[in-house]
């Protein structure tokens, strides 16, 4: 199995985000992460979807939300030829004797400090999922209290939005 | 995967700020559904929110709505009791109005209606929505829900129809605001009746109905993400006409879909101009008239031996609007192992979903095949036809040696396939025949010759036993002036017969002929087959011999129609050409026929298509040579 990231454009209604993700459990296709939000156009949102699946159910996968009434335009980004980022905000015990060991992993990996009390530090990093791994491996060592993670959201390198193109491709057809 | 349950809203740079891009935004500016297009746009009009949608639905071109009243929806009866337009017909169950509608939907090409109120009303819609959807049946159903203050609260018969029904719909709706009532019903009956067809759920929130709205018609839809693709692609069809003029093995694989296109002249024409055989799905029967020499009949786990070693044998297989089923494929590795596939769907997401697809051609069936003709003449005028004469004597070979047949049952009670086979022939092709699901479904199948689309009614993908009755109601509401027979097992009738009131106080004479055969029959078949003849709860009790619980006869009596009961041969022709003569009541006809009758010739679930049986324990010799 390999890992896919796909941007579906929806419109922007109640209830979309239930018809896709309940799509993916029916068709029994496993999501690792989600992630959704405004775009340019009021009208639509975009939905950043990385599934864990083989090229042919991919197919099946895009084949199937593409019948989904809302969904508006299904691009699958590559890595390479994409900009792919997640949001993660971690609580690592941070005491005197420690914190300077803490605050430099957080220099190293250019992630900020957003909150800190005597015994802790809240740590905001946005990166690549494999970027965040590293930094969470190595926040380790002094003690993970909490984590929270957002979905990746990723967007194609270069200057063409897939955006205007749906929008093109809506205008068009009407 | 921590989201909210939708779609956070857009950002906006305060209250009065426009939308960044409005103008571009608006998109698919269509008109209202075709029923509408011959009547006249209306000025918008003052009224409630339940009359805009009895105003929706006439002017959606609506004649037949088959429903109940009940809290939630009663706001929409009362202007509906004053419509001139709309036919309302009361039904006693809401399972059975879905399937009428569904039922009136599959004789007539055209959208069924069904009208439920909220909670249970609608829960009970359930079973034909998922029915409709599974067979691509054009349905609305309008549900009635509680009062948008109200939603979210339990209240009394409060359910998320709309949730429970995301799965098995093509789209549904929630309105809340009475406004959108005629554009969200305009757009119900544009998505349930265009590309594959299927079900929309319109579920309306009791306040919506009791509010002052306008109304206006036609409505423009806004529906920028759905775009079926109608017209096929050259390059494709171009392709699969090659192929089809150079296989020496090829067949034409046709299922539903050639009929909810209206494409069956034209699939006759490829038949004919092909020269190839043609085999026509459950879903399909009636699609090519059987009596066209090259049907080959059905295929499948209940299909002809030649339709299923034809399939396994060909070097191409063309589906056209066909699924590649598991009861169709059997074991799916070995289907059709040496075939390259062509397979033609208005629906992407079907073509490569089960089998892997050589020439995939996306498009309504109707112009694929408009398509396929001329450049099928192409090739043949450039190369000849193809020479199938060793096929046809294969085929030939395989249709002489194994046609369908069945043995006299041994126990002297009737053989249900005798029954059905005199149904089929007394009421001839004009009638419309609708199954339920089991036995006598699949002998309805096999042993009645379909001539024409629509005559066979059954519910093939989700088999739903109960379909019958009130799918034939609603045939019969739908084509009143054709013989409508409902072909029922005495398990799926006990399940929906309370229809035949609704049958009988609206002169809808149907006629169910009952293949009474006393137990639940596929299933007991199963038991003979796979159980060690151990009949788990699978007796009941309503045959020859037993307590005849209930009496089908006194049942009929009881709901006004005409009860009659056949228990010898000799009888058969006239109990059903008593049936036949009588036309301004329904007829229920409980044929007692013998229990130990299996559905031959049978491929065992999962097992492949090669390892077809004739009958128990017979199986057709294939070539092993290749």
């Amino acid at each position: 199995m390999s890992r896919h990231t796909l941007s579906v454009l929806v419109e922007n209604k109640p209830g979309v985000l239930t018809r896709v993700a309940g799509l993916f459990a029916r068709r029994s296709f496993n999501i690792h992460s989600l992630a959704v939000g405004p775009t340019e156009h009021a009208e639509i949102s975009r939905i950043t979807v990385v599934v864990d699946v083989d090229e042919l159910p991919l197919e099946q996968v895009t084949k199937q939300l593409n019948k989904l009434i809302n969904v508006i335009k299904i691009v699958e980004l590559e890595d390479a030829a994409s900009v792919q980022r997640e949001l993660l905000l971690v609580k690592v015990k941070a005491d005197t004797a420690q914190r300077t060991s803490v605050l430099e992993v957080v220099q190293l990996f250019r992630a900020h400090v957003v909150d800190v009390v005597p015994d802790t530090v809240v740590i905001e990093a946005t990166g690549s999922p494999g970027k965040l791994d590293a930094l969470l491996a190595a926040l380790e060592p002094f003690g993970i209290r909490e984590i929270v993670q957002s979905g990746t959201v990723a967007i194609g390198r270069g200057s063409r939005s897939i955006t205007d193109r749906a929008l093109e491709r809506v205008t068009r057809a009407s | 995967m921590v989201q909210g349950p939708h779609p956070a809203p857009p950002r906006s740079t305060g209250p009065a700020a426009p939308p960044a891009t409005p103008a571009v935004v608006v998109p698919a500016a269509r008109t209202a559904p075709a029923a509408a297009a011959g009547s006249v746009s209306s000025a918008p009009e003052k009224v409630t929110g339940a009359k805009s949608i009895v105003r929706s639905l006439e002017e959606a071109g609506v004649e037949v709505v088959f429903g109940i009243p009940g809290g939630a929806i009663l706001p929409t009866y009362d202007p509906l009791m004053d419509s001139t337009r709309l036919r309302h017909i009361l039904v006693r169950h809401e399972q059975g109005g879905g399937h009428a509608a569904a039922g009136y939907a599959s004789a007539t090409g055209r959208v069924g209606v069904c009208m439920a109120t909220s909670g249970p009303g609608a829960t009970n819609l359930v079973t034909p929505i998922a029915d409709a959807h599974m067979d691509s049946v054009p349905l609305v159903a309008i549900t009635g829900q509680v009062g948008a203050s109200l939603i979210g609260t339990d209240a009394f018969q409060e359910a998320d129809i709309v949730g429970i029904t995301l799965p098995i719909t093509k789209h549904n709706y929630l309105v809340t605001n009475p406004d959108d009532i005629p554009r969200v019903i305009a757009e119900a009956f544009h998505i349930a009746s265009t590309g594959r067809p299927g079900p929309v759920l319109v579920d309306i929130a009791k306040s919506a109905m009791q509010s002052q709205t306008t109304f206006s018609w036609p409505q423009e839809l806004t529906l920028p993400g759905y775009h079926p693709v109608t017209k096929p692609h050259a390059k494709q069809i171009r392709e699969a006409a090659r192929l089809l003029a150079t296989a020496r093995r090829p067949v034409l694989y046709v299922g539903g879909g050639v009929i909810r296109a209206r494409a069956a002249a034209e699939l006759q024409a490829l038949v004919d101009a092909s020269g190839a055989p043609a085999v026509t799905t459950l879903m399909a029967r009636g699609a090519l008239p059987d009596a066209h020499p090259q049907n080959l009949g059905m295929p499948g786990m209940h299909g002809t031996v030649a339709a299923v070693a034809a399939l396994q044998k060909a070097d191409l297989v063309v589906a056209l609007g066909a699924r590649f089923d598991d009861r169709v494929t059997g074991q799916l590795s070995s289907f059709a192992p040496k075939a390259t596939i062509v397979h033609a769907d208005i629906d992407p997401a079907e073509i490569g979903k089960n089998r892997a697809v050589d020439v995939p051609i996306v498009g309504d069936l109707r112009e694929v095949l408009a398509d396929l003709l001329p450049e099928l003449a192409r090739e043949h005028g450039q190369h000849g036809k193809p020479d199938l004469e060793e096929w046809w004597t294969q085929l030939d070979e395989w249709r002489g040696t194994f046609p369908l047949g069945y043995d006299e049952p041994s126990d002297g009670h009737l053989a249900p396939q005798h029954v059905i086979s005199r149904i089929g022939e007394l009421s001839g092709p004009e009638a419309i025949y609708v199954a339920g699901v089991g036995q006598h479904q699949m002998w309805a199948a096999q042993f009645i010759k379909y001539q024409r689309p629509n005559s066979w009614l059954n519910s093939g993908g989700l088999g739903t036993m109960g379909y019958s009755v009130p799918a034939a109601m609603g045939a019969k509401v739908g084509q009143p002036d054709r013989t409508v027979w409902s072909i029922d097992g005495d398990g799926c009738f006990q399940m929906t017969n309370q229809e035949l009131a609704t049958c009988t106080i609206n002169e809808i004479p149907i006629k169910v002929a009952i293949i009474n055969n006393s137990s639940l029959g596929m299933v007991r078949q199963w038991q003979t087959l796979f159980y060690e003849s151990r009949y788990s709860n699978t007796d009941l009790n309503t045959g020859h011999g037993t307590a005849r619980i209930p009496d089908f006869v006194k049942l009929a009596d009881a709901y006004g129609c005409v009860g009659l009961r056949c228990e010898t041969k000799a009888d058969v022709d006239a109990t059903i050409k008593r049936a036949l003569e009588i036309d301004d009541q329904p007829v229920v006809v409980d044929f007692t026929v013998s229990r130990d009758s299996m559905v031959w010739p049978m491929v065992a679930a999962g097992v492949s298509n090669d390892d077809i049986q004739y009958a128990r324990g017979i199986s057709p010799a294939w070539d092993r040579e290749d």
